[in-house]
């Protein structure tokens, strides 16, 4: 049992077997109050099982959820304090705008006028006044996703389940809504739990972030602590670009770890924690990597081939050793470009690579 | 109110209306064939005076109605009262037809429900065995029923040697014999627009209905229900306007006693006994009463979608 009153969410130890595939493996997280979290991975990672789990759609085989120090591992959906915005919004065909919203008011046995001034608010605060009597039908995406949105807010639930609900809106639409999604959480101060494979809108909403891989929670952490100290291989490469350099791994002491280059150059650089000596990589992202001139750098290779990004510049260097590195240069008139096939040196700052479990 | 998505895609449609008339005209030809010409033939035919070995005399009366719904003695010059005998028979086929499409209905959304859920083919395999049965004539049916519910059939002898009953269980000739067999002859009416509104059904409807804090029942009566109550609707109608009209069960089933308007109609027509403007006018309130159902209906359905 959780004695810390911050947390929301307390997901113990949780297992879900679909008869023999094991979709989340002894899952533990600790969701706080108030906070917008994040479940992000690559489809097919469990994320998706583990908030299903959670609004009770699935049986867990095995685990505890605890929400605000109650056990609601063995209760039914419509038992447990938390709402869902389901991924195609599943609004009700048959219901306008009010009714749908109006639905889980009723149920917790508000009666009509308190649930309409309700709906009200709700409606209000995603901008859908207009469009109480609408049908789901004379609706587009973005307002029938803002329905859907009110529709669980409307029951002021503890906790609320957000299934990748920006995924069936266009790209424009989907940056106005990440950042109204953010306001509505400030506002109400309902905990979020928000699934997402993409991480661009992990890393610009989220409070913190659960990387899930295998059904497994592989890293939990801020936006910054997950890109900058990735803990594993998994996490440096699934959350932005990453260069994976082999390397021989001499010492380790402290999160301080010393590996030989690629080349034979020696640095002493940040280690993730479990990181072990003998052969391992170094995660050196793109951004920090410049090219300079021959002889001054960390490692040697030739230039493969540029991806031109528009406000950004890939420059591809297969390494005289083997293995390739990228490196990303922004677009500005001021940087010398080398050419395909030129022999240069990177650099790259050892405080800013990072040493990461296989 | 602005247009919705499908209502731009239908106004797209009536682009295409320019090659529709040369597509459609095949099914004009067969509606007007064989189901316009028929029924303007039975209400012409209604109002004409009849022969006394069958066949019309084309000569325009209006006796076949009056006949129908009054009684004006054994000479016809009584002073007219309401006549009750086919009323009471229209009567007992709306109630017959209504008790089978609620069997019908009962049973048949719980099939359809269980065939339209089960994974892969299996649901296949289930509509197909559901319709085995009826690639039997319906004529052979209904005797096979006949047997197998009279006194000394297999039905009365499986429960009195399980001592469920000592005496037969009388079923043949009664009210219930009839509705058993339309309620055997248009099951299969009932499950498929179901099955087919049901497999069309969102089940995150369900889950979210249920994330709202609705129970099972909450959830199969407000949200299910009202999703798949086309299905459900068109269920109905096909099965009770058949059962309205059929003759076969009530006929072979149900005896003298438990006479519906498809055996009146029938009878009409059959050898030198008949009477065809009768059976005509009883044929076009038959079908003027369907109709007025299914406008009214209509009407419902229409407003409810505004």
């Amino acid at each position: 049992m959780s004695r810390d009153n911050n947390i929301a969410v307390d997901i113990q130890n949780v297992t879900k077997m679909y008869g023999d595939v094991t979709a989340l493996k002894g899952v533990s997280l600790d969701i706080r109050d108030n906070e917008f979290f994040t479940l992000l991975g690559p489809s097919g990672c469990g994320k998706t099982t583990l908030l299903r789990v959670i609004a009770g759609f699935e049986e867990i085989s095995n685990g505890a959820i605890i929400l605000y120090g109650q056990n609601i591992a063995n209760l039914m959906p419509n038992e447990r304090p938390v709402n869902t915005v389901f991924q195609q919004y599943a609004l009700f065909p048959h219901m306008n705008v009010t009714e749908n919203v109006m639905f889980g008011l009723l149920r917790l046995g508000q009666d009509r006028a308190n649930a309409k001034t309700r709906v009200g608010e709700v409606l209000e605060l995603v901008q859908l006044s207009d469009f109480a009597d609408r049908m789901p039908s004379q609706l587009s995406g973005g307002q029938q996703q803002r329905v859907a949105l009110a529709r669980a807010l409307a029951p002021s639930p503890k906790v609320l389940l957000l299934d990748e609900p920006l995924s069936a809106l266009d790209l424009k639409l989907r940056q106005a809504v990440r950042l109204e999604l953010q306001q509505i959480q400030n506002q109400t101060g309902i905990t979020f739990i928000f699934v997402t494979h993409d991480q661009e809108e992990a890393l610009t909403m989220s409070d913190r972030i659960a990387v899930i891989e295998s059904g497994q929670v592989q890293q939990v952490g801020s936006a910054r602590e997950i890109y900058e100290a990735p803990k594993n291989k998994f996490v440096a490469d699934f959350i932005g670009k990453t260069n994976l350099l082999d390397v021989s791994v001499t010492d380790l002491a402290r999160g301080k770890g010393s590996c030989i280059l690629p080349g034979g150059v020696q640095i002493t650089c940040p280690a993730a924690e479990g990181a072990h000596a003998g052969s391992g990589h170094l995660s050196v992202r793109p951004e920090r990597i410049t090219i300079t001139a021959l002889g001054k750098g960390l490692v040697q290779g030739t230039v493969a081939r540029h991806i031109y990004l528009g406000t950004d510049l890939h420059v591809e260097v297969n390494l005289v050793e083997g293995g390739h590195v990228t490196v990303r240069m922004q677009n500005s008139t001021q940087i010398q470009i080398p050419k395909v096939g030129q022999l240069v040196c990177l650099d790259f700052e050892p405080n800013f690579a990072r040493l990461l479990v296989d | 109110m602005a247009a919705s998505p499908q209502q731009n895609s239908r106004a797209m449609n009536n682009n295409y209306d320019g090659f529709g008339v040369p597509l459609i005209l095949p099914s004009w030809i067969i509606i007007g064939f064989f189901l316009v010409v028929p029924v303007a033939m039975m209400l012409m035919y209604s109002f004409l005076t009849k022969e006394f070995r069958g066949g019309v005399i084309w000569e325009f009366s209006l006796a076949a109605y009056d006949q129908f719904f009054f009684d004006r003695g054994l000479f016809g010059d009584s002073p007219p009262v309401i006549e009750w005998t086919y009323i009471s028979i229209f009567w007992r086929s709306i109630w017959q037809a209504g008790v089978a499409t609620f069997f019908c209905l009962l049973i048949g959304f719980p099939t359809a429900w269980f065939i339209a859920t089960r994974t892969g083919r299996n649901s296949t395999i289930w509509l197909f065995l559901i319709t085995i049965p009826y690639w039997v004539n319906l004529l052979i049916r209904t005797i096979s029923m006949k047997f197998l519910i009279r006194d000394n059939g297999p039905l009365n002898e499986f429960l009195i040697s399980f001592g469920v009953i000592s005496e037969p269980f009388h079923i043949i000739n009664t009210n219930l014999a009839v509705q058993l067999g339309l309620f055997y002859s248009y099951l299969p009416f009932m499950v498929l627009p179901i099955y087919a509104a049901v497999e069309r059904y969102n089940f995150a409807l369900s889950e979210a209905a249920a994330d709202l804090y609705a129970s099972r029942t909450v959830t199969l009566t407000k949200v299910i229900l009202p999703a798949v109550k086309p299905g459900i609707v068109a269920g109905c109608i096909l099965v009770f306007v058949p059962s309205l009209g059929a003759f076969l069960a009530p006929d072979l089933l149900g005896g003298a006693k438990n006479f519906m308007i498809g055996s009146l109609i029938e009878e009409q027509f059959k050898g030198n006994a008949g009477n065809w403007p009768f059976g005509a006018a009883a044929s076009m309130i038959l079908l003027s009463l369907v109709l007025i159902v299914l406008t009214l209906y209509a009407r419902h359905q229409a407003r409810g979608q505004r």
